[in-house]
Order: structure tokens, then C-alpha cells, then sequence
């Protein structure tokens, strides 16, 4: 079964089974034909592939350690916990890894302007970064509700030589500045590439985000036999459009031992109407280009997501993870606001590390996990990013209880 | 050729260049939609397009946003926007088109979409976000409820996919002017004739709608040479937006009807 996981898309060019495809307008078909055509030339090249590696090496920081979480693990007494340290990468997430695939297939087309959308302002940053080496123009669509929650990130891109673009339209969130990148994207489509942040949005994107993650995986399995001798149990990462979880699942589709769970945000719980855990609560729909499970009413209008976690808050998910859904072979669960917020205080206390409020799903995932297990299992948790830029927004929940 | 003939829709290209009109259903509630239908028929649509309103419009600008916000707003559904559709079949003559986003239609279900337009006695549907090449089984059940399925180019569209787009297209070909959203019109339009003729080449005798971006009697009379009909949404629901109530709405839409026609030719040239 394994193998028809991933040959399954290459049967049909651009869905995973039922999922993804391309739902735009006819304006960026040619610019999807011409990505995806430079792309599928240059992705096997060895000198594009040296670029990128001596990049993701030199720049970034690549390969992140797989930290044992020695005091983490006594702290369960359960199984072997280990952390892929994507927090460690340059601007702080993984984000970088795709941002710098991207602007050298941006280079390569000749386009002179950068666009990208972004929530929590992680996907902006890494975005207007890989710009400024570049030396390419650079606007970012950010919602103006996010650009108050998350000043210090714009203030970074600004510092780095990108015009932030605050969106008014819609629930001015990560949703609609998608809608505002695509739209620019319509209208400039000859001189701009359109870096999108995760596994969603029309094909290519989420292969060919998928592919420029999926060395998060692949370094792990390396790292995690070399240290073990084996495979992981267990592998969680967080969900909202799906890229760290997509980088890090997909070297390991085809080892069926390993199990893979997918950690959505449920904000103030699925039950609610303030959630974000479109593969647990939703219906198959269309946003944002393609076809994949979606927070949506009962007339099909797209519902505003809800968590803690602005890079978590999002209506939709990449198309890969629905089919994985359907095929069963990622498990998606999901965690709260509160057990998300436990998790991040855990991490910090004990480990010293202060991790990002999405990566703090999956880590709170570990409470429902670890009892299940036995010492002898091993268990990777995607640390997909630092928690500096929630600091600010912690303080605030912090004193908030105490009011309470 | 026989299927384009008694095509409703093409028919209207027959004789003239028609006037093809753009609202959104339910703009700001239904029950001024269903008056502004038959309002902008008498005042001189050929065609009338109804947009469903949907909550993320990737091919508007902000002016049909605002319009589908308002329609949102005032709880219009697609299912109410059908049976208020239905009401008005036997009161007017002119052809009625749906403009919707795929996840509407696939939301509704794709085969009861094309049941409930034929009952509404719906000519034709428009759906920006399903490309010819997309997996949809929408055409199908379309075709079963002889409604015409009208596709759309744009001026960056390939000679090869012209040809395959254009042979898909029922009634006429709806022809983006520009690269842009609806309500673009601080653009001008570069090579328009050009564009229109490498589509005519591909499209053969299949009529080409112009639209985005027409904003106004003057524009009409720069570009109406070359297309076989025109499409405009954004300034009328504009113009729409200055009346203060119902009645200087109505009034404020039919005149701009009228403006609009008056710098159209009387007769087609083909």
C-alpha cells in the first residue's frame, strides 16, 4: 500500500488522488505552467541543487540538530523524545527552507518582484530575507488584525527592505491576505513570483513546497538512525497549511511502522465555533486554488479560522494531507489553546528551549501520546519554530489569568 | 454550428452587439435583486450575469467584494439566490447567467446545482475558478440541463489553450481585457485588438464577450469595435451604490443602462 501513497499522484499531474489541482483564475495558468516547468527542469540539476544545498548549509544553518530531550523524557518517564530542531534554522523557523528554494526559481524565471502572504509574520520574514540577498523587490500581504498582534515581525521586514501591506478586506487574517497575494499576483503576473508560505494554493505549490521541506525529514531519518539504529515510533508535528509537518512525514510515507500524527488547532476546542482544525471539523471544498478539507458554513462560505496560534489560523490545509487523511495513513489530532499554551511552558522549564506556539501543538500532544507508550519507543517531535515572537502575546495570556 | 444557433445565449449576438450586465445576487438583499433584474432587462440588457456571492472572490476587486460582503450580510444563500432567480423566469425575457466560484457550486453539489439552475430557468454559468483543464464533474451535469458552461481567456492565455478553451465555450467566449481583477479600470488595455484577434482565430465563429475594466460610455466607445458584446459589473454596481434608497437605485442603474447603450452601435458590424 505504501508504494501507491506517492505514486498515486503521479498518476494524475497535479492531485493527490481527489485533492489539489488548480482552481484559479485563467490569468495564472500560464505563470503555474511556467513554475512548474522550471521547476521539474532545474529540480534534478546538480547545479541548482548544489546552489540550494550550499545555501540551506551556509546560510541557514542546515542540518539542524535532532536534540535528545534527555529531561523532557525523565519528565514522562515514557519513551525516548527526541526534537527536530527546525527552531534553529536562520529567521528562527523552517520557513527558510522553502523561501530560498523559491527565490532561486524566481531568479531563474527572471522575475524582479517578490510577493508573499503571511500570518504570524514567520513566512514574511523568511520571505523578505532571501529578498534582500536576492536584491529583489518585495511586498508582503499581511492581515491588518495580524499586523497589530505581531509589530516586531513587521518591523523586521521592514528592516530587511520589504513593504508590508496591511489587508483590510475579510477578517483581515492569514486567509485574506492569501486572497490579496493572489489577486497582486493576477495583476503582475508577468514580472512576479508568488512565494506561498505552505503545502497549499494551486499545483505545484504544494509539491514543490512539500519537496523543498522534505530535507526536514530526510535529515531526521539519517540523524535518528545514526543516534538509535532505528526508525522512529512516532513522529508529530503541527498543522495548520501543512508545510513542517509535510517536510518532515514524507521521507518516512512508505515505512509503515512509523507513525505519523498530524496536531491541528483547536483553539478553544473543535466543539466551538473558534477552532482551527479544518481536517478534524471540515468539508471538502475549494480556497485558495485548491481542492482539500475546509472550515466552511452550510451555504459553502469559508469560515475565519481561530487560535492561539496565528500561524495555525487558517480556514484551509494542503491537499497532500487531506489524501493522507483519506488514505489513513497520518493520523490528525488536535490540541487547545490551553494544552498548547502547557506545552510551551513545559518546553521552556525544562529543556531550556523556548519553542514557537504552533510547534507547542504537537508538543502537547506528547501528554495524550506518551501513556500509550512503552521507554523503549522513540518519538520525534517536529520543533518546527522558536517561540521569541509569542513571548509578547504570552505575557498578555499570562497576566489575563491572573485576572481572571 | 447547429448547437451555436439555437444557442439562447449566442442568439443575442445575432443582430447587435449586446449588452451584457453584471450584479451580484442579493446585493445588498434579495428583494432589491429581484426588482433590479427586470430593471436592467427594460432598460437594455441583453444579458444579465448574477453573481453568487461568495466570502473569498479571488477574481474581484474590492468593488464586487463589497457587494458580495453586502449580500452575505443580508443572508443571501445560493439556495435562496435560485429560488429568487425562479420567480423571475416568466417575467423576463432576457437570458439569465450564473457567476459563481467553484466551491459555491461544489458545496451545493455539482448535480443538484445544475438541476436547481435549469429550474430557475438559468442560461448559462461562469465560473472564474474552474479552468478547462480542472477536474470537475460540473460540465457534465451542465450539458444534461442544456445549460451552457461560458469560459473564460485572458490576454496571457497560449494560442494552444485558446483553441482548447474556446472549443468548450457555449454561447460566447468571455474575454478578460486585462490582467487584473474585476474593476480594474485604471489600466488601459495594451494590444486589445491584437488580443481579439489571435482569440477569433482560435475561436471561429464562437461570439467574444469583452469585460474588466469597462467603466463607462467613454471606455465603450474606444474598444467597442472589436469585441461582439461587453460586459460590465463594477461600475454599475458603483453607480447602483449613489442611489440613497430603492427607488433612486433602480433609477440610478436603468440610467446608466441607457448611457451605456447610447454609445453602443445600434447594429452589429460582423
Amino acid at each position: 500500500m505504501s508504494r501507491a501513497v506517492k505514486n498515486e499522484f503521479e498518476m494524475s499531474r497535479g492531485y493527490f488522488a481527489d485533492f489539489g489541482g488548480r482552481f484559479v483564475p485563467e490569468t495564472l495558468v500560464p505563470a503555474l505552467d511556467e513554475l512548474e516547468t522550471v521547476y521539474l527542469e532545474l529540480k534534478d540539476k546538480p547545479e541548482f541543487k548544489n546552489e540550494l544545498k550550499s545555501l540551506l548549509k551556509n546560510y541557514s544553518g542546515r542540518p539542524t540538530p535532532l536534540y535528545f530531550a534527555e529531561q523532557l523524557s525523565n519528565y514522562y518517564d515514557g519513551p525516548r523524545i527526541y526534537l527536530k530542531r527546525e527552531d534553529l534554522n536562520h529567521t528562527g523557523a523552517h520557513k527558510i527552507n522553502n523561501t530560498l528554494g523559491q527565490i532561486l526559481l524566481a531568479v531563474r524565471m527572471g522575475k524582479k518582484r517578490i510577493i508573499a502572504e503571511t500570518g504570524a509574520g514567520q513566512h514574511g520574514v523568511a520571505t523578505a530575507t532571501v529578498a534582500a540577498r536576492f536584491n529583489l523587490e518585495c511586498e508582503i500581504y499581511m492581515g491588518a488584525e495580524d499586523i497589530e498582534r505581531q509589530a516586531l515581525n513587521v518591523y523586521k521586514m521592514e528592516m530587511l527592505g520589504a513593504k508590508v501591506i496591511p489587508v483590510t478586506s475579510g477578517s483581515q487574517t492569514l486567509k485574506d491576505a492569501t486572497n490579496e497575494a493572489i489577486r497582486d499576483w493576477v495583476r503582475n503576473v508577468e514580472d512576479t513570483h508568488y512565494i506561498i508560505g505552505s503545502v497549499v494554493g494551486p499545483h505545484p505549490y504544494p509539491m514543490l513546497v512539500r519537496d523543498f521541506q522534505r530535507i526536514i525529514g530526510d535529515e531526521c531519518r539519517r540523524q535518528i538512525s545514526e543516534e538509535t539504529g532505528q526508525l522512529p515510533d512516532y513522529i508529530l508535528a503541527c498543522v495548520g497549511g501543512g508545510s513542517n509537518a509535510m517536510g518532515i512525514f514524507y521521507p518516512f510515507l512508505e515505512d509503515l511502522n512509523v507513525k505519523l500524527i498530524g496536531i491541528e488547532a483547536a483553539g478553544h476546542g473543535v466543539k466551538t465555533d473558534q477552532h482551527a482544525a479544518t481536517l478534524t471539523a471540515g468539508r471538502v471544498g475549494i480556497l485558495h486554488g485548491s481542492k482539500s478539507y475546509l472550515l466552511q458554513d452550510e451555504d459553502g462560505q469559508v469560515i475565519p479560522a481561530y487560535s492561539i496560534s496565528a500561524g495555525l489560523d487558517y480556514p484551509g490545509v494542503g491537499p497532500e494531507h487531506s489524501y493522507l487523511k483519506e488514505k489513513q495513513r497520518v493520523n490528525y489530532q488536535s490540541v487547545t489553546d490551553q494544552e498548547a499554551i502547557a506545552a510551551f511552558k513545559l518546553l521552556s522549564e525544562k529543556e531550556g528551549i523556548i519553542p514557537a506556539l504552533e510547534s507547542s501543538h504537537a508538543l502537547a500532544y506528547l501528554e495524550k501520546l506518551v501513556p500509550q507508550l512503552q521507554k523503549k519507543d522513540v518519538v520525534v517531535v517536529n520543533l518546527s519554530g522558536r517561540g521569541d515572537k509569542d513571548i509578547n502575546n504570552f505575557r498578555k495570556i499570562e497576566e489575563a489569568d491572573l485576572h481572571v | 454550428m447547429s448547437k451555436l444557433k439555437d444557442n439562447i445565449i449566442a442568439q443575442q449576438f445575432k443582430d447587435k452587439k449586446p449588452l451584457i450586465t453584471y450584479i451580484c445576487g442579493g446585493d445588498p438583499n434579495l428583494a432589491l435583486t429581484e426588482k433590479l433584474i427586470p430593471c436592467l432587462a427594460e432598460a437594455g440588457s441583453d444579458l444579465i450575469e448574477v453573481g453568487i456571492p461568495f466570502s473569498d472572490p479571488l477574481a474581484d476587486g474590492p468593488v464586487i467584494q463589497a457587494a458580495a460582503q453586502r449580500a452575505l450580510q443580508s443572508g443571501t444563500t445560493l439556495k435562496k439566490l435560485l429560488i429568487s432567480l425562479e420567480k423571475l423566469r416568466d417575467k423576463i425575457d432576457v437570458p439569465l447567467i450564473l457567476m459563481g466560484y467553484y466551491n459555491s457550486i461544489l458545496n451545493f453539489g455539482e448535480e443538484r446545482f445544475a438541476r436547481a439552475a435549469r429550474k430557475a430557468g438559468i442560461a448559462g454559468v461562469i465560473i472564474p475558478d474552474l479552468p478547462v483543464d480542472a477536474a470537475a464533474k460540473l460540465p457534465v451535469y451542465l450539458a444534461e440541463e442544456e445549460i451552457s458552461q461560458i469560459r473564460l481567456v485572458t490576454p496571457n492565455t497560449s494560442r494552444q489553450r485558446l483553441q482548447q478553451i474556446a472549443s468548450q465555450s457555449e454561447g460566447f467566449l468571455y474575454c478578460v481585457a486585462l490582467l487584473g481583477t474585476t474593476g480594474a479600470n485604471d489600466q488601459i488595455y495594451p494590444e486589445l485588438k491584437g488580443y481579439l484577434d489571435r482569440v477569433r482565430q482560435a475561436a471561429g465563429k464562437l461570439p467574444l464577450g469583452l469585460g474588466f475594466g469597462i467603466d463607462g460610455p467613454e471606455k465603450v466607445k474606444k474598444i467597442i469595435d472589436y469585441p461582439d458584446g461587453i460586459i460590465i459589473g463594477s461600475a454599475l454596481i458603483e453607480t447602483i451604490q449613489t442611489g440613497g434608497d430603492e427607488a433612486e437605485m433602480l433609477a440610478k442603474a436603468a440610467e446608466f443602462i441607457e448611457s451605456i447603450k447610447a454609445a453602443m452601435p445600434a447594429a452589429a458590424v460582423k
